[in-house]
Formats: C-alpha cells, structure tokens, sequence
C-alpha cells in the first residue's frame, strides 16, 4: 500500500510540485500562515504531553506528525461550514478558531465537552470511533434539506475505517448525495495495530464501492491537503455528494499518553517518516524562494514558545466543575430524578460544598 | 371526537405535529411509500415530501446516528425503529450520542428527538419481533421513556413527545395497533410525564403500561367478581417515573403488584418495587410483587400466552399479596 500514488503540491524537500487536477495558488502570506499554523499547534502539542506528565491532563492525544493534514484541511473549510471531529483533532480546532486552551477542558477534564459547537460550527470530540461520520451525514442531509451553500467534514482515522458507523456513513453518504466530505487521516496505527489489520485495500479505494471518489493525498504536505479538501469541499457544496479523502501521514507520537509505542513498532520506521516532515518542507519552501529569512521563521518559534506559556497559565487556571454540576444539562427540561438526587448530594455534603468548584 | 385504531390515531399525531413544526422530519425503514410495516406513517410522505418522509437505507445505527446530526442541526427528528429487536445495532448511538449530547455540550445542544419503537409480544411473529427493551432505555440517563396504551393517548403523547426538547424514546404497544378507541382531539389527557389512573379500586394497586394494560384491565374486573378491587395505574412514563401517583394508590390500597411483559429480573418492576417500598413502607401489607415475563429469551410465539402476563398469573400475584 506504501506504493500507491498520491496528490504531493510539495515534496519532502520542499520543491513545489504543479497539478492540473489540483491547481493551488498561495500568497505569500498564505503560506507563512500555513506554516505558523503548523508550528503552533505542533507546540502546543508538545506543552500539553508535558501538561499531562505533570498531573494536569488526565490524558493528552498528540497530533505529533499530523500538523499538514489537519491545518490543510482545517484552513479549506469556510466558515459555514461545519467540522465533526474525532479526538485527535486539536489543529482543526485551532483553524475554527477554538482557543487552544479551550480544547483542553475535555483532556483536563472539567467537562466531557468543551465549547459551544455552534459559535465555531464545530462538533465536540467523539471518543467512540465513527459515531461522528453518522451524525456528520445527517447534519449534512440538514443542510441539504435547507438549500444550505456550506458542507460537512467529518475526521477520523484508519482504525475507523473498519467501524459500522463509518460504513453505514459512506452508504448513506452516497445514497442521499449529501454535501459530505469524509477525511480519514491514515496516520498508519489504531493504537497498536497498523493498518494492514483494517483493510486490504488502500483506504482511498473503497470510496468506489461506495458509489463516490475517493482520493489519497500526501498528508504531510499541507499543500496537496488544502487543495484537494477544498475541492472536496466545493464538490460537496455544489449538490455532487461525498468525496473520501484520505491523508496518507504518520502518528509520530503515541497514540496517548497512555500508550507505549516501543511496544509494537521499531524505530527505523519513525526515522524514515522523520524525513517527510509535514514542517520542514514548508520551511524549506519558504527559505528556498526566499519568501521570508530564518530569522522570520525563529520569530515564529518565540511566538509559538510565548503562546504556549500563556496556554500553561490558561489551563493551570482552569478549575471546575462543581459536585452539584453532575446534575445540570442531562435533560433539557425539568426532571424529578435529577431533582431527588440533587437533593440528596446537598443532604450530604451541604449546598456550600456540592456547590464548590473542584 | 373520532374513533380510531392506535395505529391511526399515532398517524393523526404524527401528521399535525408535521403541520405544526416545518422542522419535524420522520426517518425509518419503508415509512414512505408503504406507510411503514404498521402504517403508521401512511400517506405522510405523499403529504410532505422525501425530505419530511425520509425512507431510510437498511441501517438501523444510521437512522438513529443521522438523526443525531439532524437534531444538530435544528431539526426535530422523529425516527421509526421497524421493531423491537432491530433497535440494537441503534444502541450505541442512542447511549453515546443521543442521550449524552445535551449533557456533554453543556446544554449547547438539545437532542430534541423521538425514537418509536413497536414493542411487546402477543401477535405471533417470529424472533426478534416481539421484545420488550424498555429497561435498557430507562436506565440510561439522559432519555425519557414513555409508553401510551390507548388511541388517545398514542394521538397526544406522540405530539408531546415531539414537543419534548429532550430526546424521548417512545415504545408503541403492537398487538393495540389495531384496536380501536376514542380520541378527543380537541384537549390533551394531561402532561407527557404524568401516570394516570384507569380504574378506581380499594383493595390492591395494579400498576402496567404499554401492552399488559389491557391484560391488567381484564384482570381487575375479574377480580372484581371475586369481590376484590382493583386500582388500575397506567404509568405512561416510565422514564421519570411517576412516583406520586403510584404512592398515592398503594398508601390507599396497600398492596401493589407491577405486571409488564418484559422479564422481571432487572426490570421496571424491580425499580418500581424498590421506590414504593421506601415510599410506602408503613402502609404496605405485603411485599410488592412483579408478573412479567420470564427471565428467558423470548419463546417461540406458539407458546407466547405462556410467557406472558395473563389474567391467570395477575390473579395469582393478586392472591399471593393477600397471604400476607
């Protein structure tokens, strides 16, 4: 499956590729603020692996190796149109312009949620895999039900690929042609198992049997990835259907913190993807044509550094919920039991600490 | 007022709670065309359109899992589950997703949705046709669970249920389908979450929703011969629960007997005995007792009036509670 083709607008070593399928022009601001994008959130990856290590985090998901694919395709989407995320994706989250210390409330766990969906049309992390493909296709059949000009992306990875869920998502998907773009990230491993245990087949070419194309594009290039989920995306828009788009990239880190990856995987194989840096290239590119010096691109590093600080403090900061909050927003409306119960916590505690923040 | 199968007076509901609310869409397996496998949906997606009537791939996970989507996205979602034993493969999105979006998005997100589900046994059909999932259901935060047992109460409590900004999973008793009563379409029965009392009665409490409530009707008034009265509760909801209307009779009648056709172990009945018995303690003269279904798989359907609560096994629980 390694030597299948793929969309690349950018190799490795940074030289631009030109395609007639997939034409990209970037300004020169653009592709600065791809890169600051992609040096950021790495960062800020990192800062909150260490947050984790310190006690602070219950549990951290690192993007490590997946920064082009996630602000490639975070960067296409429009702002009416709307994200349904897996738990990986904190880079589309800081492209929908979700505080980045806001993504964290889940993994500090002050909430099973985080931010309102709505202000950043931008679904909360789902921790059971492919449940959001399925609830993405039918915000998206909404959408199309409204006459909408906006579509759907939904993320998940290539274990997913072999839920239910997902199937039934590209089924219905299809069936409805609804404004649905489905990105897996291959990032080659569903905690311990590679992708060989999924499929048979490239992810990409399943979307024939679905009734819909599907593409494998470079993901660590975030180039190709803009380009071809922009596309995507315009397809979708314009009353065409789904598109399965699957960004060929690497899980550099763990699968959480949790997880200990010398137990499954050898070196040589993180060596080898080393080298296809989803950052380094775009910095390459940069130098290359003389878009901006290195001096520009250590600013960048200070900016991403300070940031990172003031996202410590944020999250340090963050304290909540309180006892009694284990009974407000399970219903909408007013419950007896939730009442009764919530009685009996302030019976047992007193209203001044059930109320108190943890 | 009109006289009207459940089945139809269900379809009524469904089609003014349509007229009421642009943003109520139905979803399910053959709702369109044929009307669903009960025509319950008949004629509704010649009336509103593909878009409202949405006949649905063969996805029992999808119905539920787009409905979520759906609900996301504004609309009020109203999915039909073919039958009983086809709502597992929805079970995961149900318990993920459906029940834990508003409390996990902070109140952000309503999942304002109705699940109907045909449930209960006795019309001789083959497995997985004739089950009784409700405990499933009530004992998942996050979802409400109501049951109507008349034509008058399927022609409003499915427009309540619509109404409801929480997601409600709404189990219609199958073997009624066809029978008829009256509906009164002019004034509602009273709120969604609330029992209501079908029989006066001094002597014992009966409590049942759904499919045994016919039973347990036949049951008081032969009961009734013997010299025994029996009170008759339909519980509508039983998820809330309603506790005070429960308490109210069996602090009157002391002796209370829960009768459903789903089996008895871990069972509605099981939470209902519990909370009475800490309600009522003081003026019960017997422990409550349960009749339900026995704690097998359900049984092939030539034996099906063995399994299932009749007016024999509800005499003798009522016979049984005066031993004590």
């Amino acid at each position: 499956m390694n030597g299948e083709p793929f969309v690349q607008l950018l190799t490795p070593e940074g030289e631009r590729v030109e395609s007639d399928v997939y034409p990209l022009e970037l300004t020169d601001a653009e592709v600065l603020g791809l890169y600051r994008d992609m040096v950021v959130i790495r960062r800020l990856d990192v800062e909150s692996t260490s947050l984790q290590r310190q006690g602070q985090l219950a549990l951290w998901a690192p993007l490590l190796g997946q920064e082009a694919a996630q602000i490639g395709a975070g960067r296409a989407m429009a702002p009416d149109d709307f994200g349904f995320p897996s738990y990986r994706e904190h880079g589309i989250a800081w492209c929908r312009g979700i505080p980045p210390s806001t993504s964290l409330r889940i993994f500090r766990q002050v909430t099973n949620g985080g931010w309102d969906p709505r202000e950043y049309n931008y679904a909360l992390p789902t921790i059971v895999i492919g449940n959001q493909a399925l609830n993405a296709v039918g915000y998206a059949m909404g959408m199309q039900n409204e006459g909408a000009d906006a579509a759907v992306i939904t993320f998940f990875g290539d274990g997913a690929t072999s839920q239910g869920d997902v199937n039934e998502a590209f089924v219905w998907g299809a069936s409805f042609q609804a404004p649905i773009v489905f990105f897996v990230q291959n990032n080659h491993w569903a905690i311990s198992e590679p992708t060989e245990r999924q499929t048979r087949i490239p992810i990409y070419r399943r979307a024939e049997g679905f009734g819909f194309p599907g593409v494998r594009v470079d993901g660590n290039d975030v180039f190709a990835v803009l380009a071809v989920t922009r596309a995507a995306l315009a397809r979708a828009r314009e009353g065409s259907g789904p598109t399965l788009i699957e960004a060929y990239t690497y899980r550099m880190g763990a699968h959480t913190t949790s997880d200990d990856p010398t137990r499954y995987r050898i070196d040589a194989e993180l060596e080898e993807w080393k080298l296809r840096d989803p950052i380094e290239r775009v910095r390459a590119f940069i130098v290359r044509n003389g878009i901006a010096d290195t001096q520009h691109t250590k600013d960048v590093d200070a900016e991403a550094d300070a940031m990172a600080r003031t996202f410590r403090e944020e999250v340090l900061a963050m304290t909540g919920p309180t006892p009694l909050s284990i009974f407000d927003d399970v219903y909408a409306e007013p419950h007896p039991l939730m009442d009764e119960e919530r009685g009996q916590m302030v019976g047992l505690l007193g209203a001044s600490e059930a109320g108190t923040l943890r | 007022m009109s006289d009207l199968t459940l089945a139809k007076a269900l379809n009524e509901g469904l089609r003014k709670a349509m007229e009421d609310d642009a943003r109520v869409l139905l979803i399910g397996e053959d709702i369109g065309k044929l009307g669903g496998v009960f025509r319950v949906t008949d004629g509704l997606q010649k009336d509103f359109g593909e878009t409202r009537v949405i006949d649905a791939p063969l996805a029992e996970s999808a119905i539920v899992g787009t409905s979520v989507g759906f609900a996301m996205r504004g609309f009020r979602p109203v999915v039909e589950i073919q039958f009983d034993g086809f709502v597992y493969p929805a079970f995961d999105q149900i318990v993920s997703q459906v029940a834990k979006q508003h409390k996990r998005s902070e109140g952000a997100w309503d999942m304002a949705m109705v699940i109907r589900i045909p449930f209960g046994g006795g019309i001789g059909a083959v497995e997985h046709h004739s089950e009784s999932p409700e405990a499933y259901f009530a004992h998942t935060a996050g979802l409400r669970v109501v049951s109507p047992s008349t034509p008058n109460d399927g022609y409003w409590m499915i427009r309540q249920a619509i109404a409801c900004n929480d997601p409600v999973v709404f189990l219609e008793p199958k073997c009624r389908y066809w029978e008829k009563g009256s509906v009164d379409e002019e004034a509602p029965p009273g709120p969604l979450f609330a029992a209501a009392v079908r029989r006066a009665g001094t002597d014992a409490t009966l409590v049942s929703y759904g499919p045994a409530m016919k039973t347990c009707l036949r049951a008081a008034e032969a009961a009734q011969a013997e010299g025994k009265s029996l009170e008759v509760i339909d519980l509508r909801t039983i998820s809330p629960l309603d506790t005070d209307t429960v308490a109210a009779s069996v602090e009157k009648t002391g002796r209370l007997i829960i009768a459903h056709e789903a089996p008895v172990f871990g069972g509605i009945g099981a939470e209902i005995a519990a909370r009475l018995t800490e309600r009522c303690f003081y003026s019960l003269a017997a422990p409550p007792l349960r009749v339900g279904g026995y704690s097998t798989p359900y049984p092939p359907t030539r034996v099906e009036e063995d399994y299932l609560p009749s007016v024999d096994r509800l005499l003798d629980a009522l016979d049984r509670t005066f031993e004590y």
